[in-house]
């Protein structure tokens, strides 16, 4: 596949842990297809699972009749990635930054973070039947945001 | 993901070898390190050599690791970082909390 080619991938899978591989390896396996480098799809690996992690565990609170819904579309660069999972819900604006220096040493919280990291936009939805959609963007002729964050 | 332990002077090296991960290897670390700091192991080196793949919740495990045994009196340090381990404690700036080794005998001498 060829940069400017154009792509859909849908999975759904139930609200299990050892699923959020499966999605990862879509992800990446997508990336490397359209000419992204190892790493480079590897974080948007991981900002994936991290998504999919949270759909899983505060979305849909481990109970495994709920599913959670990936959807990959990629045209030319542009890679819009969609987890909808059937939760309740949650106010992003009250998760804490984790490079706070009183949330440093707390065990959990860095979810969001990474995804941030990793790609250029990352947006929440909320429906109000109940479910979650998160929206993550990636230009793949950027580098990956970790890059830009050694310096 | 799978731990394996050795004594080194006072220094109990640990070595993780596989994922840690939510719902597996995270679950696994914060086990290991409570069995041994309960057995009276608080000077641990964590050797992260053969990690295969971390994310989120097995970072937070290394940071509640720290903690359990920074609060038992003890020192818990990283031997071996690998690559993307090394980035995702940059990033959050863990960086700053851990003392990482790269080399073994200089680990141990540091406790």
């Amino acid at each position: 596949m060829e940069r400017g080619d154009s792509e859909r991938i849908e999975i759904t899978i139930s609200s299990r842990f050892e699923n959020i591989e499966l999605v990862q390896v879509i992800a990446e396996h997508l990336c490397e297809n359209a000419g992204v480098d190892e790493d480079g799809s590897h974080w948007i690996g991981m900002a994936v699972r991290e998504a999919v992690a949270n759909a899983i565990k505060h979305g849909n609170k481990l109970d495994v009749r709920k599913k959670v819904n990936a959807t990959f579309e990629l045209t030319g660069p542009e890679l819009e990635i969609t987890i909808s999972d059937e939760g309740e819900g949650f106010d992003p604006a009250k998760v804490g930054d984790p490079l706070n220096p009183q949330n440093l040493m707390k065990t959990s919280g860095r979810g969001i973070f990474y995804m941030k990291t990793f790609m250029d936009q990352v947006h929440y939805s909320f429906q109000s039947g109940g479910g979650t959609s998160l929206v993550m963007t990636k230009n793949l002729t950027r580098g990956s945001g970790i890059a830009s964050t050694k310096a | 993901m799978r731990a394996t332990s050795r004594t080194s002077g006072n220094v109990e090296i640990i070595s993780l070898d596989g994922k840690i991960t939510i719902g597996a290897g995270d679950t696994q670390l914060r086990e290991v390190i409570t069995n041994a700091v309960s057995a009276g192991k608080t000077n641990i080196l964590l050797d992260l050599s053969k990690v295969t793949t971390i994310d989120s919740s097995g970072i937070g495990e290394l940071v509640g690791s720290y903690t359990t045994v920074t609060n038992r009196g003890g020192k818990l340090k990283l031997l071996h970082l690998p690559a993307k381990l090394n980035e995702l404690l940059h990033v959050t700036q863990l960086i700053t909390v851990f003392e990482v080794y790269e080399n073994e005998n200089e680990a141990v001498a540091s406790f």
